[in-house]
């Protein structure tokens, strides 16, 4: 089923099958940040006399600030990819890391977000709101934490072995997972940070 | 930490059950070192990841596990069979009914027939073995910790005791603030993540791994159930692995998810659960339905009869099984307008499963029927289960449901769809496929006795809990006054403590015994 101009993390049968079941695993994940929105959606108004959402701790500017990181790292990441596929190991590596330190980038963003929601009375323990609020941006902030070890250790694999069919399809499934962690990030701007400012 | 507050003290039964676990344990290490059998234990089992391994694994935990389950229900048993009884003290019964509900559900059921799925689909479908066997190892294992986990907490800590579907406030730290429960939030999450990643796991094994020329309406009827299982597991645990989480911090961490103060909703966690606890009933159950008709066709020496629509009617049940969940609490304040709908969804259900019935029934129409044990199974499933079924279009009628919720009628309901749904399937699939696994035959004579003594004793335990619940009798009390009256009905159900005793004692025995005893008659 294989011709020569089958991408090489299609080549073998486990990478295909590999590769599909990453794609099963992320309808799993969609059914899991469904839920976190809509818990969300549910207590989103439960601020229990502490502070809600929009203009009361949501800062815009930073907001923005990590929407175009995350954006950048995704379009890296595919950028990546496109190196891959001209098997040009310099320009994977390369962008690849690019790409974890737009991560990285929108991490520290995301923890100063934070430390100011704390600092304006809203920890997680406050309200319904915030518990909801909370759980959803971290658990979206956990998986890119998660990606950004698990990226790393492939690109350590990738200096040491170069760009082989399993090196390639691994790569290529951490990339789908950057871009669902993109995809959850518009929802989350657009359903949690403008929705809130603006309604 | 005192020793005292570590260990569950002061209930003798609880005690005997530390020196027994011990005991075993030690027993355990003796026995395997004197058989020098712990290279053999390590290499061939504990690090396989041979499906067909992985599957006997599965299948002896499940049977484990049903003996812990089944000890439980024969001790709820015991303290409700006479007004008054002193066996259980509440906190004790409520910790029974608890583990017995979640033990038998995720830890019987889904390895039961998780079990049976990793040794058949391989070779259904002519593969190797499945997509990712790592995974597949790593799933069995994290389904086993859960299992320890939950189970160790009657003797350490102490057991929840909120009900399996632990409903909040009642579960939050509140009300419940020992850390039973938490037992509850942590193992079933480690189950879960095994289940999913099984899950994914077959999906893809049945997606990419066929044999060259069988094609989707080619598959054999239990590869088409366990696939649809399969997309129902991912499309289902998801949610409940956020539950999950939210119950977990809202214990540990103070959070507000499910309180009553502070902005949290209590109904939360309700949907939360069903969205994931209705689609659950049909992932035992569906796998269970195709090994009926694997079954069926086999003893009734015809081609399954409308195989086409069989397929149809379990993905129908897969897309309804998601839009149902709101009649596990038509009592709880929706208005009239939602209650109506998810009636309606509801008994739109028995639609495919009907469909179903009726071509097990065309399917054994002038078959040429022979009376094996696995058949008996299935044949006595058939009307054990729409018994099960049709009180269960009763109990989707909201207007009723008021007076059904929460009663032994509900109890008797669900016990008759998932015994003979998911325990008789069990039964049916092993005596079936035993020789897959083993290479041998199980012994017919004692597998008719099994299969009589169960079935006896399951409907004398059953049938009248339908009765006392009609009489107001509601779950999930561990005793009662004489003068309720439900007396009469309840020295009928006293008959049950021997039956009970005899259906489940046998079940274990059988395996005890007749294992070794056919080990040996094959050797001959």
């Amino acid at each position: 089923m294989t011709s020569h101009t089958t991408p090489l993390e299609y080549k073998s049968h486990q990478s295909q099958m590999n590769i599909l079941g990453f794609w099963v695993f992320l309808g799993a994940e969609i059914v899991l940040f469904a839920t976190l929105f809509a818990s969300y959606f549910v207590l989103e108004h439960n601020t229990a006399g502490g502070p809600g959402g929009g203009a009361d701790i949501f800062v815009l500017k930073d907001v923005l600030i990590e929407t175009f990181l995350l954006l950048t790292s995704s379009f890296t990441s595919g950028l990546a990819i496109h190196a891959m596929r001209n098997h040009d190991k310099k320009g994977l590596l390369l962008w690849m890391i690019a790409t974890l330190l737009l991560g990285a980038g929108f991490l520290f963003m995301e923890i100063n977000e934070f430390l100011h929601f704390i600092h304006e009375g809203a920890t997680i323990q406050t309200s319904g709101f915030t518990a909801g609020l909370f759980t959803l941006l971290g658990t979206h902030g956990a998986h890119v934490t998660f990606g950004i070890i698990w990226i790393s250790l492939l690109l350590v694999q990738l200096v040491r072995r170069g760009i082989t069919e399993k090196t390639s399809s691994k790569l290529f499934i951490a990339s789908l997972y950057w871009h669902f962690l993109d995809v959850v990030w518009i929802f989350i701007f657009t359903f949690v940070y403008l929705k809130g400012m603006v309604m | 930490m005192s020793l005292d507050e570590f260990f569950v003290t002061g209930d003798p039964m609880i005690l005997a059950s530390q020196i027994a676990i011990a005991l075993t344990m030690v027993g355990l290490v003796a026995l395997i070192t004197y058989l020098k059998r712990w290279k053999w234990l390590w290499s061939e089992w504990f690090t396989t990841v041979d499906h067909k391994k992985i599957g006997i694994m599965y299948i002896l935990a499940g049977v484990l596990m049903f003996f812990r389950g089944g000890v439980d229900g024969l001790l709820m048993k015991a303290q409700t069979s006479r007004p008054e009884m002193g066996i259980l003290d509440a906190q004790h019964y409520d910790e029974i009914f608890t583990t017995h509900g979640v033990i038998m559900i995720l830890f019987m059921a889904m390895p039961l027939l998780i079990g049976i799925m990793n040794v058949v689909i391989p070779l259904q479908i002519g593969a190797r073995d499945v997509a990712f066997p790592k995974l597949n190892a790593l799933s069995f294992w994290l389904f086993f910790v859960a299992a320890m986990l939950f189970n160790i907490s009657f003797v350490i800590g102490g057991s929840p005791d909120a009900g399996w579907t632990s409903y909040f406030p009642l579960a939050g730290k509140e009300f419940t603030p020992g850390v039973g429960n938490n037992y509850y939030a942590i193992s079933l999450q480690i189950a879960g993540i095994g289940t999913l990643a099984t899950g994914i796991n077959f999906v893809v094994t049945i997606i990419k791994m066929r044999a060259p020329g069988m094609s989707w309406m080619k598959m054999p009827i239990f590869t088409w159930t366990t696939f649809i299982t399969s997309i129902i597991i991912v499309a289902a645990f998801p949610i409940f692995t956020v539950a999950l989480l939210y119950m977990s911090l809202d214990r540990l961490f103070g959070t507000h998810f499910f309180t009553v103060a502070a902005g949290g909703d209590p109904m939360l966690w309700l949907n939360l659960f069903w969205l994931w606890g209705h689609p659950e009933v049909y992932i035992v159950v569906l796998p269970a339905f195709g090994m009926f008709s694997e079954v069926i066709a086999t003893f009734a020496r015809k081609n399954l009869y409308g195989y086409k629509s069989m397929v149809y009617a379990v993905a129908g049940i897969a897309f309804l099984s998601m839009l149902v969940w709101v009649h596990h609490f038509f009592t709880m304040g929706n208005s009239a307008a939602v209650n109506s709908i998810f009636s309606l969804t509801t008994m739109m259900i028995a639609i495919p499963t009907g469909v179903k019935i009726f071509n097990w029934l065309f399917t054994l129409r002038k078959g040429r029927i022979e009376f094996s044990t696995s058949m008996l199974w299935a044949l006595a499933f058939i009307p054990c289960f729409t018994i099960g079924g049709v009180t269960g279009v009763m109990l989707a009628m909201a207007a009723a449901d008021y007076q059904y919720h929460n009663t032994m009628f509900l109890v008797a309901h669900f016990h008759y769809v998932l015994i003979p749904g998911v325990v008789f399937a069990v039964f049916a699939g092993l005596y079936y496929w035993w020789p897959k696994m083993f290479g041998f035959k199980l012994n017919e004579k004692i597998g008719k006795w099994h299969f009589w003594l169960f079935v006896i004793g399951f409907n004398l335990t059953f049938m009248p809990m339908f009765f006392v619940g009609l009489d107001g009798m509601s779950r999930r009390m561990y005793t009662y006054a004489e003068s309720t009256g439900w007396g009469c009905m309840v020295r009928l159900l006293s008959s049950w403590f021997l039956n009970n005793g005899s259906w489940f004692r046998c079940t274990c025995l059988q395996y005890l015994l007749e294992f070794p005893l056919c080990v040996t008659e094959s050797r001959k």
